[in-house]
């Protein structure tokens, strides 16, 4: 019996993935609205944050409060190859990972090889999250400085893969081109996690969450572990950094390494479910059509006024944090696992 | 002079030692803000994310009791200062001390939740715009020879070091005080003795808050306040309190001064902008190296 309902949860399951990747493939054919598309793109954005925090902070058990280091460090790497050398964006993207992963390294190497854990890890990462915003403020020979880096905008259809911009890359691409880089770098994130799901790896990182101390008498090496998970970490998060250049085409020490983005890429994870592969999707979703409808409810009432949907934000994960600590996906799971009791008590 | 390839302004020592006595007069400013984290920490064993933005709030209260009802900023104290307590003590009462179970990160990620939520209501109640509050006597001062010193810093170094002890001397000697450090001691043998655990926590978080309340008052003379300066105070905060030692009183007081004349120094050398890296710095080194800081004990 449990056999059989297992077995169809994983079946449900894998049905689930197939129609969502299905719907999230298939949209740009479906909506046609600018705005809505725009709208999942965001969505799908912040998710990439919090999927890249989670594989640390919900797989790991290292809660970092500056994952901006890791999607800045790309952001300004990505721009900045390009605006200063002239590098092909598609040259650039791999540095911009692998500087990224690098600082990842050199942050990781630091704090577990001195055993800083909890809050202290958190300080840390917060810390040099801030120092790398005060440098990129600084060292205005480098980076331009608080004034920011802007990348020209091509307008040539015909340069529009070599630049890797889609704003004039004919009918299709220039509707749909970001739309789909931003979710080819999200089921990247999925099948990252996905694999930590089932991999030897991802089981001694998720012992060394549970207990170090024990994972280690089992011969799992916590450092190696800890620190794999951070490269891993920051290698999804930078490409964040990098759609987020391709798009917008600049970027500025506030947006590179302010608090934004750690705290993006912390609420979609939480709200949605640490260490879960749908969570950050989940969670994203969420506090996205919680903003949305803020701005159309709140905003309208009050004139709009910046503030409105972060006040939402906060309290929602306030009131995650005491409530369901497991987030969404924990209470969907609960919903479903009630379901599914249900249907089996009646069969048996 | 050289440092590290970078060629640095060299500076008379006069000017050099004027900077470390104008970073002392800012110190004694951070020494108040870390003093009400450090006791929260040494009491609860929360890191108080929201610290910075209470800060911020108090100094809101400030402006709006100079602007509207024309109240001195330092006789603003009087409210500022019954007014956080009472507001500490009810957010750990009502949020923090109900969501603070488990984990330390995930306590941190409430009081973290709590700043956003206090920020960005700032932001949306009073806009992102600078506020000054403005005083007849923002500028007079006495010339130290090396350095200019106006009142406000003055006030602030004395009013800083005058808290600071009263606060000592509360924890010393009266009965509350001696309650709190029951408690920051030995948490079960506090409850099993009679004292009510959750009224001294919210009791503490009160304190703390009335820290930053009064350091309100006495920074409005001179700083600006808008939504997201008690981010920039919190960073400085944690680094002064993990530099004194998570708990220790007398290391906030030290570590506020050292990091008052640090900063100085470093935006002497290093520019405005680039000054500031000098905290984050220390800030690192400390805690990767000597997590209990200077004076702390425990962690």
């Amino acid at each position: 019996m449990s056999m059989l309902t297992t077995m169809s949860t994983g079946n449900m399951q894998r049905i689930g993935w197939a129609v969502l990747i299905g719907a999230l493939l298939a949209a740009p054919f479906a909506i046609h609205s600018g705005r809505w598309m725009e709208f999942i793109e965001l969505t799908l954005f912040a998710a990439l944050l919090g999927q890249g925090w989670n594989i640390l902070g919900g797989y790991g058990g290292q809660y970092s409060f500056g994952h901006a280091l890791f999607f800045g460090t790309a952001a300004y790497l990505q721009a900045l190859l390009q605006y200063k050398l002239g590098w092909s964006p598609w040259l650039t993207l791999w540095i911009a990972i692998g500087g990224s992963v690098a600082v990842a390294a050199f942050v990781g190497f630091l704090s577990f090889r001195y055993g800083l854990r909890g809050s202290y890890f958190a300080l840390v990462t917060l810390a040099f999250a801030e120092a790398f915003h005060v440098l990129s403020r600084s060292l205005v020979s480098v980076t331009e400085g608080g004034r920011g880096v802007q990348l020209p905008l091509n307008q040539d259809p015909e340069q529009a893969l070599a630049t890797f911009q889609f704003t004039f890359a004919g009918p299709f691409l220039s509707e749909a081109g970001y739309y789909y880089t931003i979710l080819i770098f999200l089921l990247i994130g999925f099948a990252v996690t996905g694999w930590l799901n089932h991999s030897r790896f991802g089981a001694q990182l998720q012992a060394v969450r549970e207990d170090e101390d024990a994972a280690s008498a089992l011969g799992i090496d916590p450092f190696r572990v800890k620190m794999s998970a951070i490269c891993l970490s920051a290698g999804v998060t930078s490409l964040a950094g990098i759609y987020y250049v391709q798009k917008f085409l600049f970027v500025d020490p506030g947006i590179a390494y302010g608090p934004g983005k750690s705290v993006e890429a912390l609420f979609a994870a939480i709200i949605g479910g640490v260490g879960t592969v749908l969570g950050p999707l989940l969670g994203s979703a969420f506090i996205h059509i919680v903003g949305e409808f803020a701005k159309e409810t709140i905003g309208a009432m009050l004139g709009d006024r910046p503030g409105v949907d972060l006040i939402l934000f906060g309290i929602i994960l306030v009131l995650m944090l005491a409530y369901m600590p497991r987030g969404l996906v924990g209470l969907v799971e609960l919903l479903w696992r009630k379901l599914i009791t249900k249907r089996g008590g009646g069969n048996a | 002079m050289d440092f590290l390839g970078i060629s640095l302004p060299s500076y008379s020592l006069e000017t050099v030692f004027g900077s470390a006595i104008s970073g002392v007069f800012l110190g004694a400013i951070y020494a108040l803000v870390a003093l009400g984290l450090t006791l929260i920490y040494g009491v609860l064993h929360i890191i108080n994310f929201a610290h910075g933005t209470l800060l911020m709030l108090a100094m809101y209260a400030v402006f709006f009791l100079w602007s509207v009802f024309g109240v001195d900023p330092y006789l603003a104290m009087l409210i500022v200062v019954p007014g956080g307590y009472l507001f500490g003590y009810a957010l750990q009462r009502s949020v923090i001390g109900r969501t603070s179970h488990g984990r330390d990160e995930i306590i941190l990620l409430t009081t973290l939740g709590v700043s956003i939520v206090l920020e960005n209501f700032a932001l949306f109640a009073f806009s992102a715009n600078e506020r000054n509050v403005q005083v007849p006597y923002d500028f007079d001062g006495i010339d130290l020879g090396v350095v200019y010193i106006v009142w406000p810093q003055i006030a602030a170094l004395v009013g800083s070091l005058l808290i600071t002890a009263a606060l000592w001397c509360f924890m010393r000697f009266t009965d509350t005080g001696k309650a709190i450090r029951a408690v920051a001691k030995e948490r079960q043998g506090a409850r099993l003795m009679g004292i009510n655990v959750e009224h001294i926590f919210a009791v503490s978080f009160g304190i703390g808050t009335a820290c930053v309340a009064a350091a309100a008052s006495l920074l409005a003379p001179t700083y600006a306040v808008f939504p997201q300066v008690g981010y920039l105070f919190v960073l400085i905060a944690f680094t002064v309190v993990v530099l004194g030692g998570m708990g220790s009183f007398v290391g906030a007081l030290v570590g506020g001064l050292v990091i008052g004349v640090t900063e100085q120094i470093g935006r002497l050398y290093l520019g405005e902008s680039l000054g500031l890296i000098t905290i984050s710095a220390i800030f690192i080194l400390i805690l990767l190296f000597r997590p209990t800081g200077l004076f702390g004990q425990r962690l």
